[in-house]
């Protein structure tokens, strides 16, 4: 009995300490942003250079709309959205009391359309859904992101911690080892990063679309050869949920050009 | 989401002979017509085949898309500011589209 204790006492110091070795200090940790070149920069800085401006510009015409068997807008609930939505993507992936669980802001955004609109749920990664989270995002450029660690959160914070140093995949690859102990290498001429959540949804150059998060998050999966939650997955929330935790206090960016 | 979305940037005021920077960015899938969907056929080409930019009515600067150019094209050059007006970029293509942006500019 008593060695089973030492065991389980053992196995909870390597528990304990083990993530907290690997983790990026505070003081060092870089948005991608710091990783581009300065002509991708440029971009992102100019917002009429910055692509996802245009989705932003697509999303402020949206929040005007009138959609859904209750024939409101987001504005009609929520007024200027620059005032009502100033902080919210900055506190998103969040707890929701009614469901149980953490949500996303797409998720978010999708719930309040069907409880108050009453209008069908925008697909994930639709250009509709981007254009509302990009413009809902872009109401905190400029913040810290403060998402919540208490009760509500804490379990599916440490959750996405699990998934974010499993090791998975054909290639038996964490996602703590390029992230945390990599970052400031290369893989295949590009810079590793370190995967701070900071500018979401971004104008990826590479797929010349806006995307969210999970897409993003889907794409390492992939590059690892897993098996690829499905958009909207609950563990891929709540891997959203820790990546926003582990930037906590870092600047939102939205809408982020990024390579 | 039919009209696209274009996003200009010419400074306002300008001193006249001054070089100015003129940049724009529009929204357009800038669809190849080289690329199949999942049933293998090709999707048809929708791209935009030409940009023209003219300062009260005459033309400083053209420019003819192809399929290499990237969705949401943007271009950026520069011209001599010349006199007060207008600042107009008309972007048209495939399947009749048509995008037009003005904006006004003081020299003084």
């Amino acid at each position: 009995m008593i060695s089973r204790w030492r065991i389980a006492a053992a196995l909870a110091v390597i528990g304990a300490t083990f993530p907290a070795i690997a983790e990026i200090p505070m003081s060092e940790r870089k948005s991608g942003y710091d990783f581009m070149g300065k002509q991708t920069q440029a971009m992102q800085d100019d917002d009429t250079a910055n692509a996802g401006m245009l989705w932003v510009l697509d999303g402020e015409a949206l929040w005007k709309r009138h959609a859904g068997a209750a024939n409101k807008s987001c504005a009609d609930c929520h007024g200027d959205a620059s005032a009502s939505m100033k902080g919210v993507a900055a506190r998103y992936p969040a707890f929701s009391p009614a469901l149980g669980r953490a949500v996303n802001l797409e998720q978010r955004i999708n719930s309040c359309r069907a409880e108050r609109q009453q209008a069908k749920p925008l697909a994930y990664e639709s250009k509709d859904l981007l254009a509302l989270t990009a413009f809902i995002g872009r109401q905190s450029r400029g913040l810290p992101i403060t998402v919540a660690d208490d009760a509500g959160t804490r379990k599916a914070i440490e959750s996405g911690r699990a998934t974010f140093t499993r090791r998975q995949g054909q290639l038996n690859l964490s996602c703590a080892q390029c992230h945390d102990d990599n970052w400031s290498g290369r893989l295949a001429g590009a810079p590793v990063t370190q995967g701070q959540p900071t500018g979401y949804p971004i104008y990826r150059l590479e797929w010349q679309n806006l995307g969210s998060l999970q897409r993003r998050l889907r794409n390492c999966l992939t590059g690892i050869r897993t098996i690829v939650p499905a958009l909207g997955a609950q563990e891929l929330v709540e891997l959203e949920l820790y990546l926003m935790w582990r930037a906590r206090g870092m600047t939102l960016e939205t809408p982020g050009v990024r390579p | 989401m039919a009209a696209a979305r274009a996003l200009i940037n010419v400074p306002p005021k300008a001193r006249r002979g001054e070089v100015i920077g003129i940049k724009s960015l529009i929204s357009h899938e800038m669809e190849t017509g080289f690329r199949p969907n999942a049933t293998g056929q090709l999707i048809p080409r929708n791209i935009i085949k030409e940009f023209v930019c003219t300062y009260n009515g005459v033309e400083v600067f053209r420019a003819e898309f192809f399929p290499a150019v990237s969705a949401n094209p943007f271009v950026s050059f520069t011209t001599r500011a010349t006199e007060s007006g207008t600042i107009t970029m008309t972007w048209t293509g495939d399947n009749g589209f048509h995008a037009s942006e003005s904006v006004a500019i003081t020299v003084e």
